[in-house]
């Protein structure tokens, strides 16, 4: 009897395993470090423990904090990526191929992009919103305690299945948005476009999910008396971001199931023959594209307002301006897509529509930067490093803004569309607006979490080193693209005289893992110097809810549910000088869950043999998936009670002699 | 005391403009002096690609008065009210200003204002699809983006060109772009506006070069591994009977190939790096042949075209 391999693995074969030494070591580092892993939990027995207090939890702290150290790790990755790039175009592209050639560096710059939004900034923005947000609400838990957890697998199995392409096959060559008809079989026929799509489309499901969570979270579980109005900044970014979330995510699954449809069963959507249009693809995936990047800058805008204002020692100002703001950008976010592409051939009308459109959003995003300005107008500013990614948020956010406006207008936009200096301006965004705001962010709620703080010294040399590198990276590529470089050259004649700002764009890079290395050694130092760090619950004498409960925080955040009746909760109780009650009364907490992991690991199995084409395992797999949806379903017995008693021994010892 | 603190105020304004005038110079003089180097794109040789820096210099100074105020103030305000400056004034529960607020909502909704208007007036002026006016008749040049080169077809002369494009100076082009292969896009920074080029659409484009030179054009979207090697010359003749002349020596040189459906056949096998080539254009048909290769009910579509229902 002969095997039908062709069944069983489908177009699984040696041949998918890495030939080149870039990627031989890619892979290697990563199934090493897999491995180390495996091996310390094992050597330890760790195995019971981490499945018990870390991977089956449903506290939103926890998820918040895997959530972070994903997006970390993640990080790194992305960095590692982007360091190939630079060295590539700074050292090797006039002369010959260099250590990677034209098809390894499209991978990379494809992953960097998919990574970098995907599962860094991303998962940075969940991770702050579940740490965060039930704190400041004074909730105890999410809404859908469980959907959460399968959230985070969900994007956990993404990420992992982003990650496995770097050892199995190859990823997409087609860029971080896959514009067919580069990414129909046609010009990719390998695996490298399915692993990017089924990578987004399993943790596109969990954001999704994540959105209508924290939307009914916030709708349904706030304090008692803290109406819409009373709500940190924080939350009500959080609120305009998972808006977003819940109206653009579909578009973006509809959209990546069309183009799996395309191909895996030859339907016709996106090619550019038999009635497909590509154009439709490219609508469709800004219509989501657009509000993903407000998804992320908004919960950013929040993380500043809450700085801003604690480190001035000041309310924040103008706080119905900035919710009308935040709310403002949340609608106009979806009527600009269109500026994307102004070069594709629209219509004069159709362009300046969305041109004007575009330049409209600045005027609630320069509001809310006079307000933080304001904010800090006759205040007590304390320059702890929180406030220094503030300030340099300022700075590069602005910068980035003038040239956003200068490509709103369609009339510049057919000159810099597509050039590098298009890359400058939305790497002035992310980094100096999502990635700053994550690393305030960071630095502000770290000790409340952990009761210390991080190292001072080494966050501002981290800052400062980010800072400094993040311009002379990005400077040049403004020049450069107005000289005509477009993006995602692996090559470029040597006449064209780029490569002196290409050495300085390297030099920048080199600068900002030197940033990453001190965020590194602060993160390590701080934790081997913890005693000497340690802090109260309350170490910025902060404003919001979050801050008047012990640290470490018991799992149920809140012992009592004391009324709210200002917006600064916790700068309102600490100026009345009033004491909390201590009724104490049982508190139910959901029970841990394995679900998200099997379910997440059932989404990763479907994704992965779609990929391979191994479709017996792909139905397997699928019928699994649906099963365990199934049996959520008919789960009883999820909660568990704390008793009164109890929850009065815990809050003594946590207040210890404080209280 | 009163009139100390005008004065004091006066004074703080006269600076706010001060550094207001140096910004606006600084940002002048870097662009003066990049006019002079490579930078393409604020060194422009044609009309659309002037009125393009024009545009992006208009708009750059406008955004300078709402930047130039934030940079300033936040310089300012944290110096003033740093923890430990006995100066500064602290008022802790100061958390709103409705005419503060409505100068801040009002100012960028002004500029934003003026900038519409600018950009609906200039959409339109700079609409690829509206042929320039000009006195001089203009050339028509159909453009294929290949795997991964440029095909250049000049119906009118019954020339063809790879890797290279001719044309007069001073006189537009009217461009017809179709794509045949991954999405392309066709960009001569020095010439001004970018386009898509796309299977089976015709996007249209007028340009001009009014000075004589070497302009280097390239493709600006990713189209596969032969991306980055995807570039041409634009290379201007001085007028139009040179122009002809140029056509008349190619057509009339049997060293170069007749360009009909089987040589580009085999030019559109993915290549890279091609070097520039001339032919003879029999068939002036092939550029509908391309473009209908995408088509399955023969019908023509433009990008703009491409919106409505087919």
């Amino acid at each position: 009897m002969t095997i039908d391999w062709g069944f069983w693995l489908g177009r699984l074969s040696l041949d998918a395993l890495p030939s080149n030494i870039v990627t031989m070591g890619g892979a290697a580092g990563g199934v090493l470090g897999v491995l180390f892993i495996i091996g310390l939990l094992t050597f330890t027995r760790r195995w019971s423990w981490l499945w018990k207090t870390w991977l089956t939890s449903l506290d939103p702290k926890k998820i918040g904090i895997m959530y972070l150290i994903v997006s970390g790790v993640m990080l790194l990755r992305g960095l590692a990526d982007v360091l190939m790039l630079r060295a590539q175009q700074a050292l090797f592209a006039t002369g010959a191929d260099g250590p990677i050639g034209a098809d390894m560096f499209q991978q990379v710059f494809s992953a960097h992009g998919t990574i970098m939004i995907f599962f860094v900034a991303m998962g940075v923005i969940f991770g702050l919103i579940n740490l965060i947000v039930p704190l400041q609400i004074g909730a105890r838990d999410v809404a859908f305690p469980l959907l959460n957890s399968i959230s985070f697998w969900l994007f956990f199995a993404g990420m992992a299945l982003m990650n496995v392409s770097l050892a199995i096959g190859e990823f997409s060559t087609a860029g971080w948005l896959a514009y067919p008809p580069l990414s129909t079989l046609e010009y990719s026929p390998g695996t490298g476009v399915d692993y990017w799509i089924w990578a987004l489309q399993i943790s596109g499901i969990g954001s999704l999910l994540s959105g209508v969570n924290f939307l009914v979270t916030i709708f349904t579980m706030r304090r008692k008396g803290m109406t819409l109005m009373k709500m940190p900044v924080f939350v009500w970014s959080v609120v305009g971001s998972m808006i977003l979330v819940v109206f653009a995510f579909p578009i973006l699954t509809g959209t990546l199931g069309m183009l799996t449809l395309d191909r895996t069963i030859g339907t016709h959507f996106f090619t550019s023959d038999m009635g497909g249009n590509p154009m439709m693809y490219v609508n469709l995936i800004w219509a989501w594209g657009h509000p993903e990047v407000y998804i992320l800058i908004l919960p950013a805008f929040g993380v500043f307002s809450e700085v801003v204002s604690t480190f001035s020692r000041k309310r924040l100002f103008g706080y119905t301006s900035m919710v009308i703001a935040i709310m403002a950008i949340t609608l106009l976010s979806f009527t600009v897509w269109l500026h994307h592409f102004f070069t594709m051939g629209a219509g004069a009308n159709v362009n300046a529509f969305f041109g004007i459109m575009t330049m409209i959003i600045a005027v609630p995003t320069g509001v809310k930067v006079f307000n933080w300005l304001f904010t800090m107008f006759r205040g007590r500013i304390s320059f702890k490093t929180p406030m220094l990614w503030f300030m340099g948020f300022i700075t590069t956010f602005t910068i980035g803004g003038v040239t956003g406006v200068l490509m709103a207008v369609p009339g510049i936009d057919f000159q810099v569309h597509n050039s590098l200096f298009l890359v400058a301006h939305f790497h002035n965004m992310i980094i100096g607006g999502v990635l700053f705001g994550a690393f305030a962010a960071l630095a502000y709620w770290w000790p409340k979490f952990t009761g210390f703080r991080l190292h001072e010294g080494l966050g501002i040399a981290a800052f400062w080193s980010w800072l400094v590198g993040f311009i002379l990276a990005f400077g040049p590529l403004y020049i450069l693209g107005l000289m005509g470089a477009v993006r995602r050259l692996d090559s470029y004649d040597a006449s064209l005289g780029w490569q002196g700002l290409f050495i300085v764009a390297g030099v920048g890079v080199a600068i900002i893992l030197l940033g990453v290395f001190f965020q590194v050694l602060q993160l390590a130092y701080s934790i081997w110097k913890r005693k000497e760090l340690a802090v109260g619950p309350d170490p910025w004498d902060a404003r919001t809810l979050e801050w008047a409960i012990s640290t470490p925080i018991a799992e149920y955040n809140f012992a009592t549910l004391d009324e709210v009746h200002e917006r600064d909760a916790f700068w309102a109780f600490k100026q009345s000088g009033k004491h909390r009650s201590a009724a104490y009364h049982d508190i139910t907490m959901p029970k841990n869950s394995g679900f998200g992991v099997l379910i997440a690991g059932a989404a990763f199995l479907v994704g992965f043999a779609v990929i391979w084409h191994v479709w017996w395992l792909a139905v397997i797999a699928f019928v699994v998936l649906i099963v365990l949806i199934i049996c959520v379903g008919m789960r009883e017995d999820i909660e568990r009670t704390i008793p009164a008693e109890r929850v009065a021994t815990i809050e003594n010892k946590l207040w210890g002699h404080r209280s | 005391m009163i009139q100390r603190k005008r004065g004091k105020s006066r004074r703080g304004w006269l600076g706010v403009l001060g550094l207001l005038f140096i910004a606006v110079i600084a940002v002048v003089s870097i662009v003066k002096i990049m006019e002079g180097t490579n930078v393409a794109v604020l060194n422009p040789q044609g009309a659309v690609a002037a009125a393009q820096k024009d545009l992006l210099l208009f708009t750059l100074v406008l955004s300078a008065i709402v930047v130039v105020p934030v940079f300033i103030m936040i310089g300012v305000f944290a110096w003033r009210y740093r923890e430990g400056n006995p100066k500064g004034k602290y008022t802790p529960d100061d958390d709103s200003n409705k005419w503060i607020e409505s100068v801040w909502w009002g100012i960028p909704i002004l500029i934003i204002g003026i900038l519409s208007v600018v950009t609906w007036v200039t959409t339109h002026q700079l609409d690829p699809y509206k042929p320039l006016v000009h006195d001089e008749k203009p050339i028509k040049v159909q453009v294929i983006a290949m795997q991964w080169k440029w095909l250049f077809l000049y119906p009118e002369y019954d020339v063809a060109s790879l890797n290279v494009l001719k044309m007069p100076v001073g006189i537009p082009v009217d461009f017809e772009i179709t794509g045949d292969g991954p999405m392309s896009a066709m960009w001569i920074p020095n010439l001004g506006t970018q386009t898509y080029a796309m299977n089976g659409m015709t996007a249209r484009l007028s340009l001009i070069a009014d000075e004589p030179g070497v302009y280097r054009g390239s493709n600006s979207n990713i189209s596969g591994e032969g991306y980055a090697k995807m570039h041409f010359n634009a290379e201007t003749v001085p007028n139009r009977q040179a122009f002809e002349e140029w056509a008349s020596d190619v057509r009339n040189d049997n060293a170069h190939d007749h360009m009909d459906s089987s040589v580009y056949e085999k030019l559109s096998r993915p290549s890279a790096g091609d070097k520039p080539q001339y032919y003879h254009l029999h068939d002036d048909s092939l550029y509908a042949t391309v473009m209908n290769k995408y088509m399955h009910h023969g019908d023509e579509m433009t990008g703009r075209e491409g919106n409505h229902d087919h």
